[in-house]
């Protein structure tokens, strides 16, 4: 068993590897100058089973768990984070919530076309107001008859405006209540659905993020996902599984910066040696390499257990706390490593740099996962 | 039709080459293997053509246990079974003889592998496997078709190109642009696992050549500059220093 999944490990990594050095790399500096979204790589990235990982083959998906799932998404964020962000909010936010609460004419009629890429999954949860406490969500949905009437808006949605399905949580009770959501399947095109302003970012530029509008948007009773009032208890499962993703894309960004580092190092000459030679460079080095490990293992270690059915909930804050502040603190050290160079446009390590922010905050602020990890183990 | 891809288990193309054992042994210690870049397109070749009007794919290798995850992975492109020579592979005359062996026990109407391995780059293995078995073979192709039981391909000759026809049986030794490059996805990954991958033993061969030693190229000289404006330096340089004028 162990040495199947390691083969298939391996071969994913190949796979992914393969992939974005020839549809990715060459771009990376043009989409994340012009804040291009590339939906032409995610329909490939869909021919190649992977935007559709964690669904079974009979809705069109990959079949894989979630330790497949993490290798894919480490190799397309190692290259490019803003694509594996991308690919992080299709699979396990939008797809991820029809498949594990959608009925089966909901979860035949979107999932194949998301597993393959074809369509462009959303999830929208955030507000403008409400984001760490998005039970405080203001978006409404009023029932009329088997019809309910949405309003209001979500922001900071990744593909808000190119996604072609969105999932939605919104109040259909009181605020602030846990039973008070619930949550919807809007496509685009919907009337009274639309995108508003695309944000304008630090990093993560070639992953779109924009605002969702409702303005008397009727949604067909047959749209909504599982029971009334039960949309942000599912969508606190949906984050569960989604931290494990965040960890993966900062583990994936972390070892993009750490390798580009390491191999200036030993390549770049001061004083007559290389700079690796140095021990304030080789140091810098070990303690990069240490943390990336420390974070790959934690992250494997939470998917491997979502992939057992365990509750994940604490595994997969530690992961994500651990393996985004990693990112952010050695992509720092690697524009260090680089010194001039690394800030310059000309190497990837200032990328990495801004990108890598996005993790501490995205699927819950490291405040919030060290709200979770508090309340877990303090737990009588 | 029933297609065999031989596949070469090959280092990676930025493998640091260095040799143990008094430079007699290849260092393999750190180095990350691949299917030989030309067989790639021999086997995605014969998986556009299995697509296109069906039949069977084999994938053959000749080496040791070392090489399964790179059969794996033909399988994951496409290949429907797969079938390893349990041995070290010794030349090409070694290797020719076992694909020869495997191909008369199973009658493949075709026999395709890249123009050449990209560690030892000798490019003989498909001359002399086509010998062995009595039937023509080609290289380097870089077009192929088949229709009404012939091929009809391009071969990549000096300036140009040469357009040829010939029967089946052929053995052909490939390059690119004879087809796309292929990525396995995800579902022929999982699928890989449950084709057959069978080992047989060799048959024996005579040795016929034995290696001395490796040696590799003298380090590239540091490189030098020369501005526009002092061009005629660099006449010079290639004179005096290059020595290739
Ligand atoms: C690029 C990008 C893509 C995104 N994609 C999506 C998406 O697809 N779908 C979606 O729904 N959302 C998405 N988000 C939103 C993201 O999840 C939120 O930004 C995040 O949850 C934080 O919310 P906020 O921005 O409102 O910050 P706030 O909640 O306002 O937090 C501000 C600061 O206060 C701290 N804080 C808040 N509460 C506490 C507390 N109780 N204790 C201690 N500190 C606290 C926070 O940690 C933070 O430092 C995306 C965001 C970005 C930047």
């Amino acid at each position: 068993m162990i040495t199947e999944t390691a083969e298939n490990q391996t071969l994913i990594e190949q796979t992914v590897r393969d992939f974005a050095e020839r549809h990715i790399r060459p771009h990376i500096r043009e989409w994340d100058e012009s804040q291009y979204f590339p939906t032409e790589v995610f329909h490939q990235m869909g021919e190649l089973g992977l935007m559709g990982i964690l669904v079974p083959g009979q809705y069109g998906g990959s079949g894989l768990g979630y330790r497949e799932y993490v290798a894919a998404l480490i190799g397309i964020s190692k290259v490019d984070p803003s694509i594996g962000l991308s690919m992080a909010a299709h699979n396990s936010l939008c797809t991820n919530h029809i498949l594990m609460f959608g009925d089966e004419d909901q979860k035949k009629t979107y999932l194949p076309k998301l597993a393959s890429g074809q369509w462009i999954g959303a999830w929208g949860l955030t507000e403008p107001n409400t984001g760490s406490d998005a039970g405080n969500m203001r978006t409404v949905a009023v029932r009329q008859g088997d019809n309910w009437v949405l309003n209001g808006s979500k922001n900071f949605i990744t593909h808000g405006k190119s996604g072609d399905v969105a999932v939605v949580i919104v109040r259909t009770g009181e605020p602030g209540d846990k039973h008070g959501a619930t949550a919807f399947i809007v496509e685009k095109g919907t009337p009274g659905f639309s995108a508003g302003r695309k944000e304008d970012k630090l990093g993560m530029r070639a992953s779109e993020t924009a605002e969702l509008i409702f303005q008397d948007c009727i949604i067909p009773d047959s749209q909504r996902l599982g029971e009334v009032g039960e949309g942000f208890i599912q969508s606190l499962k949906i984050l569960d599984g989604g931290r494990i993703s965040i960890a993966a894309l900062s583990v994936g960004t972390a070892l993009g910066a750490y390798e580009a580092a390491r191999d200036y190092a030993k390549e770049r000459k001061q004083f007559g040696q290389s700079i690796s030679r140095f021990q304030g460079i080789a140091f810098k080095l070990a303690d990069m390499f240490t943390d990336v490990e420390a974070s790959t293992l934690l992250t494997y270690h939470a998917a491997d257990m979502k992939d057992r059915g365990e509750k994940v909930s604490l595994a997969s804050s530690v992961a994500k706390y651990h393996a985004s502040e990693t990112a952010v603190r050695v992509s720092n050290e690697a524009v260090q490593v680089f010194g001039g160079y690394g800030f310059t446009k000309d190497y990837p390590v200032e990328k990495f740099y801004r990108d890598s922010k996005l993790c501490t905050i995205g699927e819950g602020t490291s405040e919030i996962q060290k709200l979770v990890i508090s309340r877990e183990i303090l737990r009588d | 039709m029933k297609i065999l891809v031989c596949i070469t288990n090959v280092p990676d193309t930025t493998a640091k080459i260095s040799f143990t054992d008094n430079n007699t042994k290849f260092n393999k210690a750190g180095v990350q293997y691949i299917i030989g870049p030309y067989d790639d397109y021999a086997l995605a070749r014969a998986v556009e053509l299995k697509e296109a009007q069906g039949g069977t794919i084999t994938v053959l290798h000749v080496g040791e246990a070392d090489s399964d995850p790179q059969i794996r992975k033909a399988l994951a492109i496409g290949a429907d079974d797969a079938i390893r020579v349990n041995t070290e592979p010794a030349d090409s005359y070694y290797v020719a003889t076992q694909i020869a062996h495997i191909a008369q026990q199973n009658s493949y109407d075709l026999i395709l592998m890249g123009r050449e391995s990209i560690d030892f780059n000798s490019g003989v293995v498909h001359g002399l496997v086509g010998e062995m078995l009595g039937i023509p073979s080609f290289s380097p192709v870089m077009k192929l078709d088949i229709k009404d039981g012939k091929a009809e391909f391009a071969r990549e000759i000096d300036g140009g190109k040469e357009y040829l026809e010939a029967t089946l049986p052929l053995v052909l030794g490939c390059q690119e642009p004879i087809a796309e490059w292929k990525i396995p996805n995800m579902r022929g990954i999982m699928t890989a696992r449950t084709k057959p991958l069978q080992v047989v033993e060799p048959v024996s061969v005579d040795d016929m050549t034995s290696l001395e030693s490796y040696s590799l190229p003298a380090p590239k000289g540091e490189c030098k500059m020369i501005p526009v404006e002092e061009a005629e330096k660099l006449i010079t340089l290639l004179r005096t220093e290059a020595k290739v004028l």
